[in-house]
């Protein structure tokens, strides 16, 4: 059969008789455009990723296999069962997703799907797939591989907590003809056709979806994607090889045919210093996790830092309105402004930046709104004044005999909190830090006697606002259904992506100004990668994508 | 000796394995957390859960029985050899230790080796020199190897030898060089144990009146520790192969770390942290069952190799062996 050149692809796209979510945003005019570029600019700032353009000129090489240390070992292989970017990272290497989102324009483009439709109201997806695309076990990729793997989904349940969220409200998937498939939603989700570009609803053959979820846990996957898998080891490597029949990457892939690389191998290597002296010594590629301390050192040496603030909503506090002192709308206001975000830039990663928003700049619908997040330790105190809070002994705040503090339990890797906690002690609020382990930190929260919580979610799309916030969903705030929710339920039946991102902000502002959310920095993992390492590329929701990826001469 | 005698130190052995599992038990439900709840969030940062599936699972698991229920379910279970599946990735226990196992073993028999070598050499230099200083500062070492942090060394050892000289690998299992350092750094402790046990033997020996003999019929100092005193010496470092033992797999948690290998100790680290209680058992069951059983081999060669001791265990059995074991190692 012909082989489908894949910029070509994207340049058929507006002709195509079904118009595609891509093709229809186009014309909506100079405003998103100068936005996107922006956008790419702050991103293309942040990044620092000085490699990427040198490798602009250098052509390829072919073959050699990548070692990366890996920080923490991955439970469970499946990228339709866990959301940590361990596992994620590797399940995008061997799977394909039905489009791609561009990392750098947001734009979602073709990938296993040519040409998508979606109706007016978002309640009807049509995608049209390309042809010839296979499994690693040789069996074809058709429309009803799309819908054995989107029921699957739904039947594992919690256990593919991503995947729930992103098929919200299914009600059927029909398949007229082996390469169209067409999805129905019972209320408008615009959200989905995002959804569509993440691993989390990558493909498995049905051989795979045959097995059990534990046994896909183990490593017995087998996808569509640029690299098979080999073995996983528990604590000690995930071996990947070259797919040979690769030949259908996505539209803004570099190349095509099979990945360049031979192989991948990710070793787990707990210990920072050793991933450091390891990267140092040319002992593996890639530290996945480099430690801000080192950062000064890599960069001396030569070595390329790779760094992408993750998308969707930024580290922050979230306050749990049930709580005593959290149900003080004035506490709230005071504490959003009570935090001098410029000053954290002396403890955090130069590669990390500020909040500027609820959502980080790498988001497709992020406008900085920075002025709302103004430090202004003069109102702040005045806010707590004015609410009856009264300095007490050392400073501490009280009403009514009570303490202005707060026990704060975490398990991130999030030092600023400790200075964050000197700032507010600066306006009498006394937060107290108890870092613990993840186990406890997520039990304590499951109880839900926490009246503030610390923490992020990571996804290429404004709707993650609605996951994190909306009353029906995560909720943090124990929150009863209001205002917030009808702005975010509107941006479920949108399509346009200037009307989204206009309802995303207004929600970030209602967020901001209620205190329900109180952003302190985005959070971008660091990434230290050796000198013969090049194309070493993000996809649009910070995870690797390593099809182009390439080794020059020595590390081969 | 008798039969009743291994009769009744097999059953201590089992009482022991049953405290063992039991205390690990209630231990693990003491901690702050909800395995199924760990499970699910697994370290990401999406964690709303549907509560009817949180209830499902913890009924798959057991976890909604009150928790005497639970301790008889798991203890019933435990008696038919089923323990169970890793609550973190699905996989039976016994498959998880078994693939840990064999690289562990690599390691703690080549740190053994090490250490046995070290370890005798100092103890019989510090015997044997007679120059004052010089054995002081050999007696002094065991003490020092145990005083250093087993963590430190092991990135003291990859710094020098594998990132500043690369000689040896820093990472991973994959070559035969690659269990050096962490077998080093696991043994420094384990010779310490040994040189401190054995040097403090053979001074023992070394008054008796028997040497002063020998040294009198023209013996080589050499000679006589060789033949004489060495032997009567390592019967009380022999009763130390539990406490080995224990170090290696204590040490391993830490060796396995800093040198990103897999085993059994990385296992136990991750199996805790994420609270995943029936693999927490398994390893706990496992380590208490390979103690009980050096013990045992310990007690049982023992008398073999001192025929003094032959007596005491056919008459009474397990007391007085101990207190024997007791006054030799005194």
């Amino acid at each position: 059969m012909p082989t489908i050149s894949s910029h070509s692809l994207a340049s058929e796209q507006p002709a195509s008789p079904l118009r595609s979510a891509a093709a229809l945003s186009r014309p909506r005019g100079q405003v998103l455009l100068s936005l996107l570029a922006a956008g790419s600019l702050l991103l293309a700032g942040c990044s620092g990723n000085a490699q990427a353009e040198a490798d602009a000129g250098a052509k390829p090489q072919s073959g050699g296999t990548l070692k990366i240390a890996y920080d923490v070992d991955p439970t469970c292989l499946d990228g339709q069962q866990q959301g940590t970017n361990v596992t994620l990272n590797v399940t995008r290497q061997i799977t394909d997703s039905l489009t791609d989102q561009d990392p750098e324009t947001q734009e979602i483009k073709p990938w296993l799907a040519e040409s998508w439709d979606v109706s007016a109201n978002a309640k009807t997806f049509t995608f049209q797939l390309r042809d010839g695309v296979t499994f690693q076990d040789g069996t074809d990729f058709t429309s009803a591989s799309v819908k054995e793997n989107f029921e699957a989904i739904q039947d594992l349940g919690a256990k593919a907590s991503l995947g729930q969220t992103y098929l919200d409200g299914l009600k059927s998937i029909t398949t007229p003809d082996e390469s169209t498939v067409t999805f129905e939603f019972d209320k408008s989700n615009a959200q989905f056709l995002q959804a569509t570009s993440t691993m989390s609803l990558g493909f498995y053959s049905s051989d795979t979806l045959a097995k059990s979820a534990e046994e896909r846990c183990t490593g017995d996957i087998v996808g569509t994607g640029p690299f098979t898998l080999d073995s996983f080891v528990h604590n000690k490597a995930i071996k990947l090889s070259r797919f040979d029949d690769y030949n259908w990457p996505s539209s803004i892939a570099k190349h095509e045919g099979p990945a360049h690389l031979d192989g991948i191998e990710f070793s787990i290597v707990p210990e920072a210093s050793v991933r450091n002296g390891s990267l140092l010594s040319g002992q593996v590629d890639v530290d996945f996790s480099v430690q801000s301390q080192d950062e000064k050192t890599l960069e001396a040496q030569g070595l390329g830092i790779v760094s992408r603030p993750n998308p969707g909503v930024v580290y922050n506090l979230v306050p749990k309105l049930t709580g005593a002192i959290a149900a003080d709308k004035s506490v709230r206001r005071a504490l959003v402004k009570g935090i001098d975000r410029e000053q954290l830039k002396s403890v955090i990663s130069e590669h990390q930046a500020p909040a500027t928003s609820v959502l980080a700049k790498s988001t497709p619908e992020y406008e900085d709104v920075s002025d709302l997040l103004a430090y202004d330790p003069e109102g702040a105190k005045k806010l707590l004044d004015d609410a009856g809070w009264k300095p007490g002994e050392n400073g501490i705040r009280e009403k009514d005999g009570k303490p202005l503090s707060v026990t704060l339990t975490y398990w991130q890797d999030a030092s600023f909190l400790e200075l964050v906690q000197q700032q507010l002690r600066e306006i009498g609020f006394d937060l107290k830090l108890e870092k613990k382990s993840t186990a406890e930190v997520t039990a304590l929260q499951a109880e839900g006697k926490e009246e503030l919580t610390f923490g992020n979610l990571t996804r290429a799309d404004g709707d993650v606002l609605r996951n994190y916030f909306g009353a029906s969903e995560q909720n943090g705030n124990a929150r009863k259904p209001g205002e917030l929710d009808k702005i975010l339920a509107r941006t479920t039946s949108t399509l346009d992506e200037d009307e989204r991102t206009a309802d995303f902000t207004e929600a970030v502002k209602v967020l901001i100004d209620e205190g329900y959310s109180i952003p302190i920095v985005e959070l971008s993992g660091v990434i230290g990668t050796g000198k013969d390492v090049h194309d070493f590329n993000y996809e649009a929701s910070s995870r690797f994508q390593l099809y182009d990826a390439w080794l020059d001469g020595e590390a081969r | 000796m008798s039969l009743r005698y291994l009769a009744s130190r097999l059953t201590q052995g089992i009482i022991v394995l049953w405290i063992a599992f039991t205390l690990s038990f209630f231990l693990l439900y003491l901690l702050p957390g909800d395995p199924v709840i760990t499970m699910l969030g697994a370290g990401g940062e999406l964690q709303n859960f549907d509560p009817a599936e949180v209830e499902r699972l913890r009924s798959e698991f057991n976890l909604d029985q009150p928790l005497p229920v639970q301790y008889l379910l798991a203890l019933v279970a435990v008696l038919r050899l089923d323990f169970g599946t890793s609550i973190q990735t699905g996989t039976p226990v016994t498959e998880a230790i078994a693939s840990s196992l064999p690289s562990t073993i690599g390691l703690a028999a080549v740190a053994l080796v090490i250490a046995l070598v070290t370890g005798a050499a100092i103890a019989i230099g510090a015997t044997l020199t007679r120059r004052p200083w010089l054995r002081d500062a050999l007696a002094a070492l065991p003490g020092l190897g145990v005083a250093l942090p087993t963590f430190w060394v092991g990135l003291m050892l990859l710094q020098v030898f594998s990132f500043r000289f690369p000689i040896f690998p820093a990472i991973g299992t994959g070559t035969p060089t690659a269990v050096i350092l962490p077998a080093v750094t696991l043994a420094i402790p384990l010779s310490a144990i040994i040189a401190q046990i054995l040097f403090r033997a053979l001074q023992n020996a070394w008054i008796q009146p028997y040497v002063t003999t020998y040294t009198a019929s023209g013996y080589s100092r050499l000679r006589l520790l060789l033949r004489q005193a060495l032997p009567v010496a390592v019967l009380p470092a022999l009763t130390m192969s539990g406490v080995l033992f224990g170090q290696v797999l204590a040490g391993s948690v830490v060796v396995e770390n800093v040198f990103s290998r897999q085993g059994l100790g990385r296992l136990a680290q991750t199996a805790v942290t994420g609270q995943d209680i029936p693999l927490v058992q398994g390893i706990v069951l496992f380590a208490a069952a390979v103690f009980v059983l050096v013990n045992l081999a310990t007690d049982l060669i023992y008398p073999v190799l001192d025929p003094r001791l032959k007596a005491a265990t056919r008459n009474v059995p397990a007391d007085a062996t101990r207190t024997d074991h007791e006054g030799v190692r005194a």
